[in-house]
């Protein structure tokens, strides 16, 4: 078990450094100009050029990358030859816009993108299992069918239309919950009530949308396992229908789920973006959003490789439970 | 045992009342699927007695509805489309009419069953001394303690070297044979009165095979139970069986000792299994003989003789009567049940001239 997190660990290492690669060559060795981005329209060629030198863009590619990535873990120093100053770990730079470092406003953002996901994940998952058992268990009878009619309707309605309706219906016209605010950071800061109203619609969007894969996943390997032998096996012991079900049979059907589930986490970590838009939660996806319509890089950059880090990170933990759960994989 | 004697316990146990010493006694049971394509008839009209102590082999070919027969009995087709009628007896009571709570009760105590691939049939993720200990400890009011000693004592008892270590082990790492003994293992825990044993021999190698039966074997001698083994091995049957029953599309085509199935058998199909059977006590014969044809639909049933599509004997008959005809499963004087049209002076002529002799 321990040779086999170790190896897990060193293979994340390995892909977050090829990931890093890849981000830093698509947005440094692209088309576009950087040094010229940096410095907005209307820039003469002198500035340009000393935007250039400022950013480090003179030296080679490698060069650019290693001082990138020594920012990262060691901190580095930035800046015009006449105004150097020292940008600490973790260094992303700082934005195009209005000179913050990009680490600051990550650090701002996060909060807001880690209530989102977090509570849409709790969401998601509990009902998306609990009612995909349950219509499994009820195969053919009416909450297969209203199950599998509202996971039908939450994959096919897109995230804004879904938002928008929970926007016009509960806040505009019933004013049952207040608009999102941009200070409701965490269940502590104010308090976990106004946390939950401010972040319920924008769960509810996306739990509707991850739910009904959920639903359907755990439904359909749910009917697989019940009709496994090892379920019949259980059943001849005389062992309780309740038992049957949940230790023998939920526990088989849900190894999958947890693959998904973790994936889903990950990418959800990484910003949503739809939906911090509509509901104007200033969380990763949005800051992202913003940042592109700038060009200000290193922001880009700096959420790329946040969400890469995410989905990575998130691959590594599901290899791990599944080794937790399933005794088969630990062998290899 | 006179000829006489034989006939009147034979047509005693097709008879509507139970015999008097039958532990579990099964009349008439019927198990129907409704189906897209229609009704599939799984199981028509079987009946059978078993005393404690004694084993009985269901024989019979993949779908002749040996493996429903005896999930009936267990009761594992409750909550299922499963329709079943008729009557199954276990110590007086009856099981098809009894609760699912109460089954659950008779399950994996009273009765329970060996399945036919322990693989498949035990759960990937638990380990194996976990699994048997699960069903000891739903029947017996004891402490994890006691069970888990029960658990380990059992699997010494069915041969598993280092039962306490291998306790610990999940069952992709046990061997095959290995995993059949725990199987056997968790069937046995809670020391059933009746015990079914669902091809439990069949994904096995030769000498495996022999060690699993004579266990079974020890062990139904030591707890007294009633063993029903169904397969489709006819040598396990001689070997550990003292009764057949032959099944073919749903129903019982022919009963009898091992004796009668094996030296006297009068039903066609019987006949032809014994001759796609592998023999090493005689010399060596050019080919065996396959019966030919496919098993019948048990949507459609064929009308007449479920047999008769694939039966050589049919011009035996006078007039149409194999194919028109449903033959009932009737003993003639002096011999065990049979369901077959041909009289039976004639079945036991063409069996002794024309058939024997080519085995």
């Amino acid at each position: 078990m321990l040779r086999f997190l170790i190896r897990r660990f060193l293979a994340l290492i390995a892909l977050l450094i090829a990931t890093s690669i890849v981000t830093f060559l698509l947005f440094f060795a692209g088309p576009s100009d950087v040094a010229a981005n940096s410095c907005g329209k209307g820039c003469t060629p002198e500035r340009i050029q000393q935007a250039r030198v400022a950013l480090g863009l003179d030296k080679p590619l490698v060069v650019q990358y290693l001082e990138y990535m020594k920012g990262l873990v060691a901190g580095r120093e930035m800046g015009p030859p006449n105004g150097r100053y020292w940008c600490s770990w973790p260094c992303f730079g700082t934005s195009f816009q209005n000179n913050r470092p990009v680490w600051d406003i990550i650090k701002t953002a996060l909060p807001f993108t880690l209530s989102i996901a977090i509570g849409a994940a709790a969401i998601f998952l509990i009902f998306g299992v609990g009612i995909g058992v349950t219509a499994a268990l009820h195969r053919g009878k009416w909450p297969d069918k209203v199950a599998v009619a509202i996971s039908s309707l939450g994959v096919s309605l897109p995230a804004p239309f879904i938002g928008l309706l929970f926007l016009w219906i509960v806040v505009s016209k019933w004013q049952l919950l207040p608009y999102t605010s941009n200070t409701v950071t965490s269940p502590w800061n104010p308090d976990p009530w106004t946390w939950f109203k401010n972040y319920l619609l924008a769960w509810l969007t996306l739990a509707l949308i991850f739910g009904a894969n959920y639903v359907r996943l755990t439904r359909a390997n749910m009917i697989e396992t019940m009709g496994e032998d090892y379920i019949r096996t259980a059943r001849a012991k005389g062992l309780p229908s309740r038992t049957v079900t949940l230790k023998h049979g939920l526990r088989a059907a849900i190894t999958p789920v947890v693959t998904v589930f973790g994936l889903d986490l990950g990418a959800l970590l990484g910003g949503a973006v739809l939906t911090e838009t509509i509901f104007s939660v200033p969380g990763l996806g949005r800051t992202a959003v913003n940042a592109t319509f700038n060009q200000d890089l290193p922001i880009v950059m700096a959420v790329v490789l946040f969400s890469a880090f995410f989905i990575i990170f998130a691959n590594i933990i599901v290899d791990i439970l599944y080794a937790v759960i399933d005794p088969r994989v630990r062998l290899n | 045992m006179t000829g006489a004697e034989r006939v009147a316990i034979d047509v005693e146990a097709v008879t509507a009342e139970p015999a008097s010493d039958a532990f579990l006694s099964v009349r008439d049971l019927q198990v129907q699927f409704p189906t897209e394509d229609g009704i599939v008839q799984a199981v028509n009209g079987i009946n059978l007695d078993l005393a404690r102590g004694q084993t009985l082999g269901i024989v019979g070919e993949s779908g002749s509805g040996k493996s429903v027969t005896s999930q009936a009995i267990l009761g594992l087709l409750k909550g299922t489309s499963a329709q079943v009628t008729g009557s199954i007896t276990l110590d007086g009571q009856d099981l098809v009419r009894a609760s699912e709570a109460d089954m659950q009760k008779l399950r994996g105590d009273v009765m329970s069953m060996i399945f036919q691939d322990p693989l498949s049939s035990m759960h990937p993720f638990y380990r194996v001394g976990d699994q048997i200990r699960e069903a000891y400890l739903v029947h017996n009011h004891v402490g994890k303690k006691a069970a888990h000693q029960a658990t380990v004592d059992m699997l010494r008892r069915v041969g598993i070297p280092n039962p306490d270590s291998r306790y610990r082990d999940y069952p992709h790492q046990f061997s095959g044979g290995m995993r059949q003994r725990a199987m056997i293992a968790m069937a046995l825990i809670c020391n059933p009165k009746l015990l079914i044993a669902d091809e439990p021999t069949t994904a096995l190698d030769v000498t495996v095979q022999a060690q699993i039966l004579e266990l079974i074997k020890d062990l139904q001698r030591e707890y007294n139970s009633a063993v029903i083994l169904i397969t489709h091995d006819l040598g396990v049957v001689a070997e550990t069986c003292e009764r057949v029953l032959v099944m073919y599309g749903g129903q019982c085509v022919e009963m009898g000792t091992v004796d009668e199935i094996f030296y006297h058998p009068e039903m066609p199909y019987t006949w032809g299994l014994l001759g796609s059977m592998p023999r090493m006590d005689r010399t060596r014969q050019a080919r065996l003989q396959p019966i030919a044809g496919q098993p019948p639909s048990l949507i459609q049933v064929p009308k007449g003789c479920v047999f008769n599509p694939r039966c050589r004997f049919t011009d035996r008959v006078p007039g149409n009567a194999c194919r028109e005809v449903r033959p009932d499963l009737v003993a003639a004087a002096g011999s065990h049940p049979v369901r077959c049209h041909i009289d039976s002076a004639e079945r036991k002529r063409i069996w002794s001239s024309e058939i024997a002799a080519k085995l």
